[in-house]
């Protein structure tokens, strides 16, 4: 991948305050590099769905952004629980938050579907008690 | 239109300004630099918030507008009171002693952007209500609004309401009556806005969503509010009964007042530069939802926390209140004002990628690797001794070709500090008084030399005339 570029960021767990603030950084970058509204909304919308989740179920993790000519890749890895059933993760509405998080606001079970809808694609590697590895691309 | 695409009425009093950050800090565009031991504005970042007027601790940084001698230009004049100028006065029992007042200072005429706001309310609520599919709307009433979103936002210029802002469809009216009124042709009529805020004098100048603007010229609260004064009669026999607005259109001056004016539940109203941002970032990541209306004032407080205004916003805020108590929800109704043709935006706000790196996608990534890699060499304190808000900032202007590594202190005296260290290596070893060789010679005059050229690359703000002197 010549010519591209990366981005780390570090995800604490269980702070919500924070919890945007690497998606909100990435959406200023790619405004940065010109790219059109509608791809900076997708990747920004997508990323921070995930980071939310690493933060709800994870206890944080870390996002890898490479952006290239012609693809941007998000790489979301946490060492948290797991996802026991991806096939009903992804299902709209299903959500396993806790009752205090979904106090918050969080948790309405639209997270997975969110990132697939606005991503090309989207890839998950999970496994229980090891942790879940979310690849996302958004093609330019 | 395009020659004045970045028309700003935030201007530096140079002589006043002492190079300080304050105003770097505070920019939430970050628009502004010290370099040279003054501050100077970035026309493309500024969005004329007025921030930084508000926060400039040496009155350094002025709004401009027009001054009252204005009226001496026309044949006729038409004032178009903002409905913040009436929150000024204490123990105002009508909006009539304010009007009769302006009338004897000189105007021939007055027309009050409180009554065209009660159209604008009614054209937004037939407006939203006609396309609630595709809610939430934001509020384009205020300019600095409608310019952070057009460098920021690409995503939400299509959310915000197409209609014109109150001033301009009061400047039409107003134009419209007094030509009826005095068979004079439209260019003898001067129509003047007294305004809370100079954001509205870059928007009479290049307007967004429309051509050309109805507002002549545009003069400050603050001139006019003193003058008003001697003019003010209180007693109710001795006023002409002018002013036509109701709850609706003087509570526009309020945070919450436009959005007050849609009769809806669901809405949001934001002010604030800061804390509008949030807002922005929020709806454009879609975090926002079940909401038909976004009312968002650069200002705190709103129209009347404008840097033109005197009284404390959040008085002014109260005495509004207090003035419309008792007025009828609405006076002014679409149907009853025939001279205004069209209640829309003619144009369409563009985006203006003015924070994009490079010309293209190519050569922005490689500006932005560059940029990353200074950032990583910076220390990280955002202390703006460069000039720049932050590191990250400074790192942005490298790239452009608009400032050096050096600028920042720590690089200078890390480099300073590797030029000491070769020089105590080259005379290590020599006791007192034992002569160096040629080249040694050569060598410490070199390293005296470009210590020399890196202290003198660092200006002092404040102090020194020009950097590299």
């Amino acid at each position: 991948m010549s010519g591209g570029l990366t981005f780390r960021y570090t995800i604490d767990g269980d702070d919500f305050t924070r919890a945007g603030e690497a998606s909100s950084s990435v959406k200023n970058k790619l405004k940065m590099l010109g790219l059109s509204a509608d791809v900076t909304r997708r990747v920004a919308i997508a990323m921070y769905e995930g980071e939310i989740n690493m933060v709800i179920h994870a206890d944080g993790g870390v996002i890898t952004v490479a952006v290239s000519d012609s693809e941007i890749t998000m790489v979301l890895a946490d060492t948290g629980p797991g996802i026991p059933d991806v096939e009903k993760a992804m299902r709209e509405g299903y959500s396993t938050a806790r009752e205090e998080v979904r106090s918050l606001g969080f948790g309405a079970g639209m997270g997975l579907p969110n990132m697939k809808r606005y991503t090309d694609e989207m890839q998950i590697d999970t496994v229980v008690g090891k942790g879940t590895t979310i690849t996302m691309k958004v093609r330019l | 239109m395009n020659t004045y695409k970045f028309v700003r009425s935030v201007q530096l009093r140079e002589s006043a300004c002492q190079g300080c950050i304050n105003c770097i800090k505070y920019c939430p565009t970050q628009a502004i630099r010290v370099h040279n031991g003054k501050a100077h504005i970035i026309d493309k970042f500024c969005i004329d918030c007025g921030r930084c007027i508000h926060y400039c601790p040496h009155h350094a940084k002025v709004p401009a507008y027009d001054p009252l001698s204005v009226i001496n230009h026309f044949k006729y004049t038409v004032a178009l009171p903002a409905p913040s100028l009436y929150a000024q006065y204490n123990n105002l029992s009508s909006v009539d002693i304010v009007l009769n007042a302006l009338l004897k200072l000189g105007f021939d005429d007055v027309y009050e952007v409180s009554a065209a706001a009660e159209l604008v309310s009614e054209a937004s609520r037939e407006y939203i209500r006609d396309h609630m599919d595709e809610a939430p709307f934001i509020s384009s009433a205020c300019p600095s609004v409608i310019r952070l979103i057009r460098v920021k936002f690409p995503a939400l210029i299509s959310r915000l309401l197409p209609i014109k802002a109150p001033v301009e469809v009061a400047a039409e009216i107003a134009r419209a009556r007094a030509m009826k009124k005095t068979g004079l042709k439209p260019e003898d009529i001067g129509i003047i806005f007294i305004s809370p805020c100079p954001s509205k004098v870059s928007y009479a100048k290049a307007p967004l969503g429309i051509e050309k603007s109805n507002i002549d010229n545009v003069v400050a609260i603050k001139d006019v509010y003193p003058l008003l004064l001697p003019h003010m009669k209180h007693d109710d026999s001795q006023l002409d009964p002018i002013s036509s607005s109701g709850r609706i259109g003087i509570g526009w001056s309020n945070a919450g007042g436009e959005a007050g004016g849609l009769l809806v539940e669901n809405y949001l109203a934001a002010d604030g530069i800061v804390n509008i941002l949030r807002v922005l970032e929020d709806l454009e990541d879609e975090k926002i939802h079940g909401l038909a209306f976004i009312e968002l004032t650069a200002c705190s407080g709103g129209c009347v926390g404008g840097t033109l205004t005197v009284e404390n916003a959040y008085i002014a805020a109260a005495k509004t209140k207090r003035l419309s108590k008792y007025q009828p929800v609405a006076k002014n109704h679409l149907a009853d004002n025939p001279e205004v043709e069209n209640m829309y935006w003619a144009d369409n706000v563009e985006y203006e990628p003015v924070f994009r790196l490079g010309n293209t996608f190519r050569e922005s990534l490689q500006m932005m690797s560059t940029v990353e890699e200074l950032t990583a060499r910076f220390p990280g304190l955002d202390c703006g001794s460069c000039g720049a808000p932050t590191c990250q900032t400074l790192a942005e202007d490298i790239v452009r070709g608009d400032a050096a590594p050096n600028d920042c202190i720590y690089v200078l005296r890390s480099n300073i500090a590797d030029l000491s260290h070769k020089i105590e290596h080259l005379t290590d070893g020599k006791s007192a008084g034992e002569p160096l060789t040629e080249d040694e010679d050569r060598l410490l005059h070199r390293y005296i030399h470009e210590l020399t050229t890196e202290l003198a690359s660092f200006g002092v703000p404040g102090k020194s005339g020009k950097k590299g002197v």
